[in-house]
């Protein structure tokens, strides 16, 4: 199911993992393309073509995709929540509204929970992070091939379409939320700050040393952790959802029905065009049975008879793996969401704190 | 899987949204849920008030209904003896009625006898006189005998 006929699973796999990146190639690289290499005179500033472009590029590069779905995911957040606080009204709350008050009291429950002292930003930062990430790893439950085969139609080479699954966008949140911890220590206990990572824990002068290493090490560990937890858990099922979609796709040529008709249309590759069609002819007939036009066993007999047609048997299981894991995973994405939010708070709870 | 630039890009797009949420949502939906339930409190309370209003009222009507019916019983009773006494008093003032008529009619009865007696005691010495007349054929002084047979009349 992966690109341009992929010549091994490796490529396959290393295909999914390469975000879309933007940077400075350096002064006297030497681009291979289809024309033939070419040195570049001056430092460039252009899309990377590979890995080995991205390595080149170092630091001074930008993850398009997960910029663009991490900033359209917190567009779509901030749009939803303002919709619904435009219409918040001291009258009876109805559908949509309903839900995100649900959520706000939610996390106004957990931060009065967990926050003691007094700061207005600790509440719409976790409303923040804890809606936003949800919406990042929400992506990992839309079909792996997807929305990357499309773009690739669209001339669009590379895609990976969790923000979460790149180390820079969670470690980006992650520093965000140190830096307000910093902010936040320096700001109630001033000088309180320095002999909490000086004197704590052993409270004597000739202490000093191992206490700052000690500490040091505490607190840069929180972010750290923060960060690496959530892309770890992200990574790790997107990983999975790939391997499952990997398995399969071999067997999907081979389907009983769909075989012959795939290579009648298609040839050889089964195209992104044909899931295309059949996810969204699964996803119709998802749709009339919600506005309850046919029944549920009928949608289950359709779907089945839908995912049948389209990948065969081996597919099915593969359907059916994919579909396990999502259900599995949308208790990850919730779960790793809430961590991240539910830390953020105690981090900054403990930066409130005068006493350690 | 390197750290680039997105790192600081994902930071500053991260203050952003908190900033926006900050200003923009939180306040408004926390305030708007406060009110709310600010009001459902209110309404509450409202609703407790009336309900021991409501109490009150009905153990007030409850209490005027009692007295009402007391009253009305009372007032029941007293028709009830003023009747029995109206109709004793009718049938006294029939009673007394009654025999007044029995007197006036036994009186005129009394009357009616006497009357009858004169009248048959003076056409029985009148038939006594002619039938002895009729007997005697004689010239008999009238005035004589008649003072005779008033005596034997008055005797009758």
């Amino acid at each position: 199911m992966s690109g341009e006929n992929p010549a091994s699973t490796t490529e396959y796999i290393q295909h999914h993992l390469q975000n879309l990146v933007y940077g400075k190639l350096p002064e006297g690289f030497e681009r291979h393309s289809e024309v033939g290499g070419e040195v570049l005179s001056a430092d460039t500033w252009t899309m990377a073509h590979g890995a080995s472009e991205v390595a080149a590029m170092g630091f001074w590069a930008i993850h398009v995709d997960s910029m663009m779905w991490s900033i359209g995911l917190g567009i779509i957040f901030c749009w939803m929540f303002r919709a619904a606080a435009v219409r918040a009204t001291t009258g009876v709350p109805s559908g949509f509204l309903n839900f995100v008050e649900l959520v706000v009291d939610f996390i106004d429950g957990t931060v009065k929970d967990s926050f003691q002292g007094h700061n207005k930003m600790v509440a719409p930062l976790a409303l923040t992070i804890f809606v936003w990430i949800f919406l990042m790893n929400l992506m990992d439950l839309l079909p792996v091939d997807l929305v990357p085969k499309l773009l690739m139609l669209a001339g669009v080479e590379y895609q990976k379409i969790v923000p979460s699954t790149d180390p820079n966008i969670t470690m980006g949140m992650a520093l965000g939320v140190f830096v307000l911890m910093l902010y936040y220590n320096i700001k109630i206990k001033g000088v309180g700050f320095i002999k909490e990572l000086t004197m704590h824990p052993f409270n004597h002068w000739a202490f000093i040393p191992i206490n700052l290493f000690m500490e040091l090490v505490g607190l840069l560990a929180k972010p750290f952790s923060l960060g690496l937890r959530l892309f770890g858990n992200m990574y790790a099922g997107e990983m999975i959802f790939i391997l499952i979609a990997m398995m399969f796709a071999a067997g999907a040529g081979t389907g009983l029905l769909s075989g012959g008709l795939n290579a009648q249309l298609f040839g050889e590759d089964t195209s992104g065009i044909f899931w295309l069609v059949v996810f969204i002819l699964v996803c119709v007939v998802c749709w009339l049975n919600l506005k309850e036009k046919i029944s549920t066993g009928r949608t289950v007999l359709l779907t089945l008879g839908l995912l049948t047609v389209a990948g065969g048997v081996f597919a099915l299981g593969g359907g059916l793996m994919q579909w396990g894991w999502a259900i599995f995973h949308i208790l990850v994405i919730t779960l790793q969401a809430f961590i991240f939010m539910v830390l953020t708070i105690v981090y900054l709870s403990m930066a409130h704190e005068e006493d350690h | 899987m390197n750290i680039n630039l997105t790192l600081f890009g994902q930071m500053v797009t991260f203050a952003i949204f908190v900033w926006f949420c900050m200003k923009f949502v939180w306040p408004v939906i926390i305030v708007a849920m406060e009110e709310r339930q600010q009001k459902i409190a209110d309404g509450l309370d409202a609703a407790d008030r009336a309900m021991r209003d409501l109490e009150a009222a009905q153990n007030k009507a409850t209490d005027q209904m009692k007295e009402a019916k007391q009253e009305a019983a009372g007032i029941v009773d007293q028709a009830n003896k003023r009747a029995n006494q109206i109709v004793d008093e009718a049938k006294q003032q029939a009673v007394a009625e009654g025999d007044r008529l029995k007197l006036a009619a036994e009186a005129e009865i009394e009357q009616e006898i006497n009357r009858a007696k004169e009248e048959l005691r003076a056409s029985v010495a009148g038939l006594a006189l002619a039938g002895a007349e009729k007997v005697l054929e004689a010239s008999i002084d009238d005035k004589a005998n008649r003072a005779l047979v008033d005596k034997l009349a008055s005797q009758l």
